[in-house]
């Protein structure tokens, strides 16, 4: 399990019902199951991670954020998380509305377009920025909708979402010390992990 | 009951239940006999049971040699020792269905007629839905003292009859794997029973139904359905990858070179060989019952039209399984499925495998498919506390 996986599963309530959106291969849910105690499913695009999960007795369905999330009835889950795709899916707003609908908390990681290396890519050459976490060329990206710490806070604010708990985390998802500020977290921190939930829905 | 002319004289392991059942539609058919194998050892706490639904054409023969054929179980690569539905960790039954020709009562089965002599039930065999199926195999299920099975696993109607389990008896179904099947028979698929029906009805040997009064069978009737009912079961690029458009040359028969049917193409010879044997161990009046049955199920009908309703509230697992070549029980129906069971918030599976084999990929050797069946059953013995 990677490195944020960890903080992921650390937000999450032992016994409480996960819904895994994009659960790749499955190290989370089972990590959850096992250690946890939680009723942890997955839904996942690529048929392959579907097979092999679902191979190893896990519950996961083939399906997307975009399309299959509408169809779970409002708080089905306690958690529902979104690893390192809310820049890749067609409407994050809609995604985000989502998960908050079906579950009572979101969590969230995405990598942050707000980093330092890029702005300075951008200023110094002109041309999109390339790193280790935005690695693929802007023709063939799938990373269609990138944000920043602060644009997320801001959409976060107009939907009435509260922000719980937030931390910055580097690559290789070991935790950033950029707990204090957001500022410095928008410039320093190379992903960024958050835990929602609704207005009107009580603080567990 | 297996004395019926013109069908071979076979007896299969079954237990007769004088009070039968309350069919669907309303008729109260008793006795009942329900035919059935089983596999492996059921466990003290007899909760290892594995209920096997075969489909239109199975029987409870999965992974015995069939008695009139002698070909190996329909699903032999599938159920026994180390194999993905393990017996020697599960107990595998399999259960002839309502309607059937083996054993269980059928329109083959004998009936009291009204001058008092035995006759078969033939065309006469009262409506059966795949409610009734599952009602029929509940009894013999209820009869073996298990109260509830591990896993209902089935391909096609088979898969129709897990859904029906998981739906009709919730509490009793511990998780349910529809494979290659639709929660509704489609327009299409209705469509190709009334091909096959009505070629049976054409054959000047079935009698209006009561072909048994001349000794005699519908074969080519019969034979014509099940040719036409294989072409579904397959793909194109299956039937191309086996047969292309290779012809096969049969000295003394069609005779003169040049004459219209002097040569047969090889698919041609495969699809009469499939008919021919067919009808050696199957009766069409079962096929007529049976094929209606199918064509009548409606999941979402039989609920207020929402296919989700019966699974409301459910603690079954569901591991659903399509195939990407499958234009018969396609993907997008499977997925209708899939999302039903979320608007419940159900535990729900969800797999298509790639395969080009068609419908009938879930028979053959497809070995993510075999993956996903061996961790999905070893997963539900987990959270089932049996591992």
């Amino acid at each position: 399990m990677r490195l944020d996986q960890r903080l992921i599963a650390g937000m999450i309530r032992p016994g409480t019902r996960v819904l895994d959106v994009g659960s790749g291969d499955g190290a989370l849910l089972d990590h959850l199951f096992r250690n946890s105690g939680c009723d942890a499913r997955g839904i996942e695009i690529d048929m392959k991670e579907v097979t092999r999960s679902v191979a190893h007795g896990l519950p996961v369905m083939h399906g997307d954020a975009d399309h299959d999330l509408a169809h779970y009835p409002d708080n089905a889950f306690d958690y529902v998380v979104l690893q390192r795709t809310l820049q890749a899916v067609e409407r994050p707003r809609e995604v985000l509305r989502q998960m908050l609908r079906i579950g009572r908390h979101a969590i969230v990681s995405f990598p942050n377009f707000g980093h330092w290396r890029l702005r300075v890519q951008m200023l110094t050459r002109g041309r999109m920025p390339m790193t280790s976490v935005w690695s693929t060329p802007w023709y063939d990206t799938p990373n269609i909708h990138p944000c920043t710490i602060l644009d997320f806070l801001t959409l976060c604010e107009d939907e009435g979402y509260v922000v719980q708990q937030w931390m910055a985390v580097d690559e290789d998802g070991e935790r950033a010390p950029w707990r204090r500020s957001i500022r410095l977290a928008n410039l320093f921190g190379e992903q960024a992990l958050f835990l929602l939930r609704r207005k009107d829905t009580p603080r567990t | 009951m297996d004395q019926t002319v013109p069908a071979p004289s076979l007896s299969h392991q079954h237990v007769t239940f004088p009070d039968g059942l309350r069919l669907d539609c309303g008729f109260h058919l008793a006795p009942v006999d329900v035919a059935y194998r089983t596999y492996g050892t059921l466990s003290p706490a007899r909760d290892n049971a594995i209920l096997v639904c075969h489909a239109l054409t199975g029987d409870q023969y999965v992974a015995d040699p069939h008695p009139l054929t002698g070909k190996p179980g329909w699903w032999s690569r599938m159920v026994g020792p180390g194999l993905p539905i393990d017996t020697d960790r599960f107990f595998v039954i399999c259960i002839n269905v309502l309607g059937g020709c083996m054993g269980t009562t059928g329109p083959r089965s004998l009936r009291r007629g009204e001058d008092g002599r035995q006759e078969p039930w033939g065309t006469e065999f009262p409506a059966i839905t795949i409610r009734d199926m599952v009602r029929a195999q509940k009894l013999l299920i209820d009869h073996m003292g298990i109260s509830r099975l591990l896993a209902v696993v089935g391909g096609s109607m088979g898969g129709m009859q897990v859904l029906e389990w998981a739906a009709t008896y919730p509490d009793h179904v511990f998780a349910a794997m529809p494979i290659a099947t639709s929660p509704f028979h489609s327009a299409q698929n209705i469509a190709f029973n009334e091909v096959s029906r009505q070629a049976i009805f054409a054959d000047p040997q079935w009698h209006g139904g009561r072909y048994w009064e001349c000794n005699e069978i519908p074969a080519r009737g019969l034979a014509v359905a099940r040719m036409m009912a294989h072409i579904t079961y397959l793909s194109e690029a299956a039937l191309t990858r086996k047969f292309g458009r290779r012809v096969r040359h049969e000295p003394g028969r069609g005779g003169v070179p040049g004459s219209l049917f002097g040569e047969m193409f090889e698919v041609e010879s495969y699809l009469r060989h499939q008919g021919s044997s067919f009808v050696r161990r199957f009766d069409a009046n079962s096929y007529l019952t049976i094929t209606r049955a199918m064509d009548y199920f409606d999941l979402g009908a039989e609920h207020d039209g929402d296919m989700s309703h019966p699974f409301a509230g459910t603690r079954t697992r569901f591991c659903i399984i399509s195939f990407s070549s499958d234009w018969l029980f396609p993907t997008s129906q499977a997925r209708l499925l899939a999302r039903a069971l979320n608007r419940v918030a159900a535990n729900v599976s969800f797999v298509e495998i790639d395969s080009d084999k068609g419908h009938d990929a879930f028979l053959l050797d497809e070995p993510d498919f075999d993956r996903t069946i061996r961790g999905f059953l070893a997963g539900t013995a987990e959270h089932a506390g049996i591992a």
